[in-house]
């Protein structure tokens, strides 16, 4: 019974992003794509969270719909996207399209075929805690954590030294 | 529930990602699409962790991982779009071929 | 020393009491002069005296070992025969070897004893020469190889002595190269004797072919038995005549001789009397069983008859010069040939001993004809005359010298010439050779001239007035104390051959040769007749030449054309030249040139156009074969990268749909497969 929800709710939220999805990449207005992936990324939120997953849930709410989509508007904004519809498709969509179709062909079914049969049971809840999360973190993955850390800081000075206006000045 | 649903979805997103990156002209809707297909991945990787069960952590410890990757990596992004912007006045990717022969 | 021999009996030698130090030492004879050769060439000039110090202290120790070692002989040493093998293939063995008997042990005295004195003569004569130390350098080198020849026990070794003394002729004669007739006359003895040694060598093969041996002890051996005789053998003594004629300078190869005196005196001295010319009678000597016992004793009747020819013509000759020098010449000549016609008649005995005689008195005179020279400073007798005044000493060792020469009794030539008719005509008498009348009747006839030309000889230089330049004076010591020594030896060494109670005839015979008695026709008769037929001569002479009676001038006469004949030497050396020489050299050599010219040239020069050719060949086909083929490549490449250029887009999404559908189709092979 609980099983038949969490299959109508996957369902749901299947399409929902699905069509978000779809959205992001064929909309001719740019912010409307920043807007429409916003919506995929809170449906990948609620499937985490489906998926006993609460903290990678939140901690994907608060950095990419927090951070990375507004930065994103960020950058349209500065590089003056154009307001209201424009035509942002280049020449090679049909490849583009055969390219992905062919992908996806391919690849759900090697994933259907090779995981067919295994089943993900919902009635454990005891693994997934955000405690035993942490605790793997910081035991087991303490060096790609760390490593992780500097990747975030080099990051930072790399954008920093790459939109440096040449006078020396940054300009925000 | 099969787990293939999950990974047909995340199949999906990443396809579309695919689809975003090669058939967009702005440079920023490229990265948009990449976003997408780095999402889908995430997705796989949780679902093979609800899967495993208890033994499923480093799923979700990975997935971690590639949201703070895929964080400064917007960033950097963004960073040299807006310098090309700066430079050549578009965020044109067609019009970013310089290197051709 | 036997008592008189009343009948007549097989010579026995000495008889072998005890071993000798001495002959087992004798290959140290050569060796010495060889060294002193050696150290002459290389060091000459630093050497004292300009390297004759060495020629002379070489040659006096080979001359004390040599009268050793001839002491010992004849007080009872045995002889030593040794030998080393060089090299053997199947049937070919090549020995070092050496063979001291009485022959060799007797030459060896008479080369290096007038070795010694030609040297120690040639430090006067030679004083003022540039090249005094290869001359002394090549007189050492040809007394080391006439001792080698001598002392040889097979024909090999033989024939290196033998050309080893030619070559030493050669450069000895043309020592004073710088005027032609010199060079040409050292070229002329070295060809004349070549085409002797051309006969010599096929005579040494053909030996080595019947007897299958080189070594001369086993081939006379092997003659004596009768195991190899006929045709072969007879045709390989021949063969070994024709060098010895060669060598020895008998008709009709003697035309050497006579121009070979435009080298020094003291060369002339010691190669052209003493040595180089008994090579050819010391080869017979030694094979004489090879002469004797080949087929009928054809070679020996030969060798009768080529003697008897030359000596006759070269007493002639020798009647009509002007140069003092070649009258000596065509002596030695003359001389050679009875010593040859002693051993053709069967006196071995005999023809050996007038080569030890002839040696002292023809060394004699050379070197008192040097001393001659010395003083006038001209070879020609018309410039000579009245000479006794000036030069006592040189006179008087030149008049023993002639007597000797002319067979006056005591002094040597007596014994040996008169040994030799003798044993002519008692071979006559007997019927042992069938040539033997023709041989007394030359040997006769030849003494008599020979007397007459010693006499005009003698007359012309030392009696009359001086005819020539300057005022002459007697030569220094260095020249008259060798003619002195000779002199004294001239006259004692005859009696060493004393008919009946002399010693040489135990030291020196062939086997099987028989000693005859005391029988008074030849004992007494015939020397009377000669005696006195060369006293007469000396009579005639003094008519002829000095009193200027009876002189009728043969020119006018009717034998004038004798007397040209004569004086053109027969025509000989013109016939030499016309029908030899100058057929070989005038076609033959401009033959050689065109060949040279066109075949020679033109295969050079073929073979340039042709590397020529192939050259631009090869640059033709390199520019146009092998640079279109790097040239295309490149073309290629270059056309192919500009068709392929075009994948560089520069559109990164481009690269990215590339690559996207790479794995798409990646994953798809490696998920089927």
């Amino acid at each position: 019974m609980a099983d038949t929800y969490l299959q109508i709710i996957f369902w749901a939220l299947f399409v929902m992003m699905g069509i978000a999805g779809i959205r992001v990449v064929t909309t001719r207005n740019v912010v409307h794509a920043a807007l429409y992936l916003v919506a995929t990324l809170l449906g990948a939120a609620s499937i985490y969270i489906l998926l006993y997953a609460e903290f990678v849930a939140w901690v994907q709410v608060l950095v990419y719909v927090g951070a990375v989509v507004v930065l994103m508007l960020f950058g349209l904004m500065l590089t003056k996207a154009p307001i209201g519809s424009a035509n942002f498709d280049n020449n090679q969509r049909l490849v583009a399209a055969i390219c992905a179709g062919l992908l996806f062909a391919v690849s759900s079914f090697i994933m259907v075929r090779a995981f067919e049969g295994q089943e993900i049971d919902f009635t454990s809840t005891e693994g997934t805690t955000v405690q035993s999360v942490g605790e793997a973190i910081f035991s087991i993955y303490v060096l790609p954590f760390e490593i992780v850390s500097l990747l975030l800081l080099a990051a930072l000075v790399g954008a920093i030294v790459i939109s440096r206006r040449d006078e020396g000045e940054v300009e925000g | 529930m099969p787990v293939a649903y999950f990974l047909v979805l995340s199949a999906f997103l990443f396809s579309i990602g695919v689809y975003g990156v090669l058939a967009r002209q702005h440079a920023v809707l490229v990265l948009l699409s990449v976003e997408l297909m780095l999402n889908a991945v995430n997705i796989n990787l949780v679902a093979f962790s609800a899967m495993l069960g208890d033994a499923g952590v480093p799923g979700q410890v990975f997935a971690l991982f590639v949201i703070a990757v895929a964080a400064a990596e917007v960033g950097v992004g963004l960073a040299i779009v807006i310098l090309i912007y700066r430079n050549r006045q578009s965020v044109d990717v067609e019009e970013m071929s310089l290197m051709k022969w | 020393m036997n008592g008189l021999v009343l009948a007549a009996d097989a010579i026995e030698g000495v008889e072998v009491t005890r071993a000798g130090l001495f002959p087992d030492l004798m290959w140290l004879v050569p060796l010495l002069p060889a060294l002193s050769f050696l150290a002459i060439l290389f060091f000459g000039k630093k050497l004292p005296g300009k390297g004759h110090s060495a020629g002379l202290a070489a040659i006096s120790v080979a001359f004390v070992l040599s009268l050793a070692g001839f002491i010992d002989l004849v007080t009872g040493a045995g002889p030593v025969e040794k030998h080393w093998v060089w090299f053997e293939l199947d049937t070919l063995e090549l020995t070092f070897g050496m063979n001291y008997d009485f022959l060799t042990g007797l030459m060896f005295v008479v080369v290096t004893f007038v070795s010694l004195l030609v040297q120690i003569y040639s430090t006067g004569y030679m004083h003022d020469d540039e090249r005094y130390s290869w001359f002394y350098a090549a007189l050492s080198l040809f007394t080391a190889s006439m001792l080698l020849l001598v002392i040889a026990d097979n024909l090999i070794m033989m024939l290196v002595g033998w050309e080893g003394v030619g070559v030493c002729s050669y450069f000895l004669i043309g020592h004073y190269w710088e005027e032609k007739p010199n060079s040409s006359a050292a070229i002329k003895a070295f060809i004349t004797t070549r085409i002797g040694d051309v006969g010599f060598m096929f005579g040494i093969f053909a030996l080595f072919v019947i007897a299958g041996t080189f070594n001369i002890t086993e081939i006379n051996h092997l003659a004596e038995e009768g195991e190899i005789a006929g045709t072969s053998l007879t045709i390989a003594a021949l063969l070994l005549f024709c060098g010895a004629i060669g060598k020895s300078a008998q008709f009709p190869l003697h035309v050497w001789l006579p121009d070979a005196m435009a080298g020094p005196t003291p060369v002339s001295a010691l190669i052209h009397a003493a040595t180089m010319v008994v090579a050819g009678i010391y080869l017979v000597a030694r094979m004489y069983p090879v002469f004797e016992f080949a087929g009928d004793g054809i070679p020996l009747e030969v060798v009768g008859v080529i003697a008897a020819i030359t000596m006759l013509i070269a007493a002639f000759l020798a009647l009509i010069q002007d140069d003092i020098k070649r009258v000596l010449a065509y002596s030695t000549i003359s001389q050679l040939a009875y010593m040859f016609a002693g051993l053709a008649v069967g006196v071995f005995t005999a023809g050996i001993f007038h080569l030890f005689t002839h040696a002292f008195f023809k060394a004699l005179l050379f070197l008192g004809a040097g001393s001659v020279i010395h003083a006038v400073h001209s070879n020609n007798m018309s410039d000579m005359g009245g000479l006794r005044k000036y030069m006592p000493a040189t006179f008087k060792t030149y008049i023993i010298g002639s007597l000797a020469l002319a067979g006056i009794f005591p002094f040597a030539g007596f014994f040996s010439k008169d040994e030799i008719i003798g044993g002519a005509l008692r071979a006559g008498i007997d019927g042992t050779r069938s040539t033997a009348w023709l041989v007394f009747g030359s040997a006769l006839l030849t003494a008599f001239i020979t007397a007459l030309y010693t006499a005009r000889m003698c007359i012309k230089t030392f009696w009359g007035e001086y005819r020539g330049h300057g005022e002459p004076h007697e030569s220094p010591n260095s020249m008259t104390s060798p003619l002195w020594t000779l002199a004294g030896l001239t006259l004692v060494v005859g009696f060493l051959g004393f008919p009946v109670i002399g010693p040489f005839k135990y030291w020196i015979f062939a086997e099987g040769e028989v000693a005859h008695g005391f029988e008074p026709l030849y004992n007494v008769v015939l020397p009377v007749v000669t005696v006195g037929a060369a006293l007469f001569t000396f009579f005639l002479a003094y008519k002829w030449f000095y009193r200027d009676e009876w002189k009728f001038d043969f020119r006018k006469s009717s034998f004038g054309w004798l007397y040209g004949f004569a004086e053109r030497k027969y025509y000989l050396d013109d016939l030499y030249l016309g029908g030899i020489v100058k057929p070989i050299q005038y076609p033959l050599a401009a033959a050689a040139y065109w060949a040279n010219q066109h075949i020679i040239d033109g295969i050079v020069n073929g073979t340039a156009r042709g590397t020529l050719g192939a050259a631009t060949g090869t640059y033709m086909a390199d520019q146009n074969v092998v640079d279109f083929g790097v040239n295309g490549a490149a073309g290629l490449t270059n056309f192919s990268g500009g068709l392929l250029r075009y994948i560089q887009s520069g559109n990164v999404q481009r690269y990215a749909a590339v690559l996207f559908a790479g794995i798409a189709i990646f994953v798809a092979v490696f998920a089927v497969a």
